[in-house]
């Protein structure tokens, strides 16, 4: 099955600290997931089961039906590109477009086709006027773009983006939505790990919802911020449309400003 | 009284050719909370490492124009004694950790540490700060193994724990989920109203439009718009700057559109919210 898999996992840190229960989620190939909860709920250690950075203490990950525990995390990358939280953590040449193009090297790629995934990936991600630079010496925000550049251009399946919204401006996150639309065109999946509940409403229609380890919910953007039992046991918050919408008493599970426009256009 | 005055302030980094600062003027009252918005690259980082001295102390480059901090020109500053008058928490909190701590404790009793602050008051103010920032549970954690968020807290914590008038603070919620955020927000509240001047940068505009006194907002290195939060975030043409307005401000003016009698602008949720039970009569 063209999909990543999670069944039944359990995850354990060597210490013996549980970091994930009983995960089951599947995530087929074109799909858009958000995966929202609390910090130190497990989503982190969740998306590193996906790409084999981390590997079940029971239960199995599958990708595209292959069982990551009989591969190197090297094998599964080939499928799954992850996005690293902090950008530091997955820089290390002199300037941005070595730094792209480094694994292509590696890959043993020809020229002619790492220019073309270079080009497509610095288009997708705006990084256009960067990439003479040492990407320690780029802009914060914009380095997370370098790293995003760097796993699109691997060309995966599945892309794993670790809170692509922290500290983005307007800009930014336009850029993002725009990157979101255009790899679900091309059939890629795209799981994105986000605090930014605007960006979950505005980009996504399925949401993976995260608490103490767990799974606890699965289901439309809509549905779990009107649950209340999401938002209490996984502390996440309705965008503040929803919640302007909540405390007025207005029925209809508005999220969306233009929703709350409509309806008050009738009183 | 001011606590901050820039007159005319220029900067740009050694070996690089443009200011990343130009023509900056204002004076920051003590005890306020100032929200500092913009674009990324517009120098609001920049302008943080101004505000707290690093510029001219360890950024060296060309500064021109007054520096005044508490009326005293920044040049003539002691910076071992600047750097406890002014706090500042970092952008990104894996940078701030400091890599050599054990537990979470020594960290944030670090910065005490290196002032010589007797070990009775250091335990105390430490212990103050964990329960201020509800970080019991992790204080014999290794801080390089926590999570991004708890990072982000536990640098804050040890920012705190300082005790400085001043602190500047760049995007400290960052990492942070939605609760922990509103806790940050309520936390650097309370130290404004302990009397510390607040400089805070910060995308998340819902909560600046919830807190912040005054708004300064940076575009291309200038002061593009300033003032009372109210005026500055209801300005419509800090979108084409790339700036973010409140989800309130924006729902304001639709209603605006659909009810001609609406004549003020909201930027929080409670005002946006009591204008259609006014108005629309939910």
């Amino acid at each position: 099955m063209e999909a990543i898999e999670l069944k039944n996992v359990t995850f354990a840190y060597p210490d013996g600290h549980v970091a994930n229960e009983e995960l089951n989620l599947v995530i087929r190939k074109g799909e858009r997931v958000a995966i929202v909860g609390q910090n130190g709920a497990g989503k982190t250690t969740a998306v590193k089961l996906m790409n084999g950075l981390n590997k079940p203490t029971s239960g199995d990950v599958l990708v595209n039906g292959i069982n990551t525990k009989n591969q190197t995390t090297a094998q599964i990358s080939a499928y799954v590109g992850y996005v690293f939280q902090n950008p530091d953590d997955q820089i290390f040449n002199s300037n941005v477009q070595k730094e792209i193009e480094y694994m292509l090297h590696y890959l043993k790629l020809d020229q002619q086709e790492i220019e073309r995934r270079v080009s497509r990936a610095v288009e997708l991600t705006g990084i256009e006027g960067y990439l003479h630079m040492n990407p320690f010496d780029v802009p914060y925000s914009i380095r997370r773009f370098v790293t995003i550049a760097m796993v699109l251009a691997l060309e995966t399946p599945y892309i794993i983006l670790d809170e692509p919204t922290a500290g983005q401006d307007l800009i930014g996150i336009k850029t993002l939505s725009n990157l979101l639309d255009r790899l679900q065109e091309e059939g890629k999946s795209v799981i994105t790990i986000t605090h930014d509940m605007e960006f979950v409403a505005d980009n996504f229609t399925r949401v993976v919802t995260m608490a103490n380890k767990r799974i606890i919910s699965d289901d439309s953007a809509r549905n779990t911020f009107w649950s209340k039992e999401i938002i209490t046991e996984a502390r996440i918050k309705k965008p503040q449309i929803g919640e302007v919408a909540e405390e007025l008493g207005l029925k209809g599970n508005i999220i969306f400003r233009h929703e709350l426009v409509e309806l008050l256009k009738k009183y | 009284m001011n606590c901050i005055t820039l007159k005319d302030v220029s900067y740009k980094y050694p070996y690089t050719e443009d200011f990343v600062l130009a023509n900056i003027n204002y004076q920051f009252e003590k005890g306020k909370f100032y929200g500092i918005i913009g674009p990324n690259g517009s120098g609001k980082t920049t302008f943080c490492n101004l505000l707290r001295g690093m510029i001219p102390h360890f950024f060296h480059g060309d500064l021109s124009g007054d520096v005044l901090i508490e009326g005293q020109d920044v040049r003539d500053w002691n910076s071992d004694l600047l750097s406890t008058k002014i706090g500042y928490i970092f952008q990104n909190p894996f940078t701030q950790i400091s890599g050599i701590k054990e537990t979470v404790f020594e960290e944030i009793a670090l910065g005490l540490e290196n002032l010589g602050v007797e070990k009775e008051e250091l335990i105390e103010r430490v212990v103050e700060v964990v329960k201020l920032l509800k970080l019991e549970k992790l204080i014999k954690k290794n801080p390089n193994n926590l999570s991004g968020g708890q990072k982000q807290r536990v640098a804050f914590a040890s920012i705190i724990a300082m005790n400085s008038d001043i602190l500047v603070i760049d995007e400290p919620t960052s990492q942070l989920d939605p609760e922990s955020t509103d806790e940050i927000f309520k936390i650097i509240n309370l130290l404004k109203e302990q009397g510390k001047t607040i400089f805070l940068v910060e995308h998340k505009i819902d909560l600046i439009a919830e807190y912040a006194d005054e708004v300064i907002v940076l575009n291309q290195g200038q002061i593009a718009r300033s003032g009372l939060t109210a005026d500055v975030l209801s300005d419509l043409s800090l979108l084409q700057m790339g700036v973010t307005l409140p989800q309130a401000t924006l729902l304001s003016y639709d209603l605006q559109k659909i009810d001609k009698a609406i004549d003020t602008i909201s930027i929080t949720k409670s005002q946006v919210k009591d204008q259609i039970m006014k108005r629309v009569g939910v």
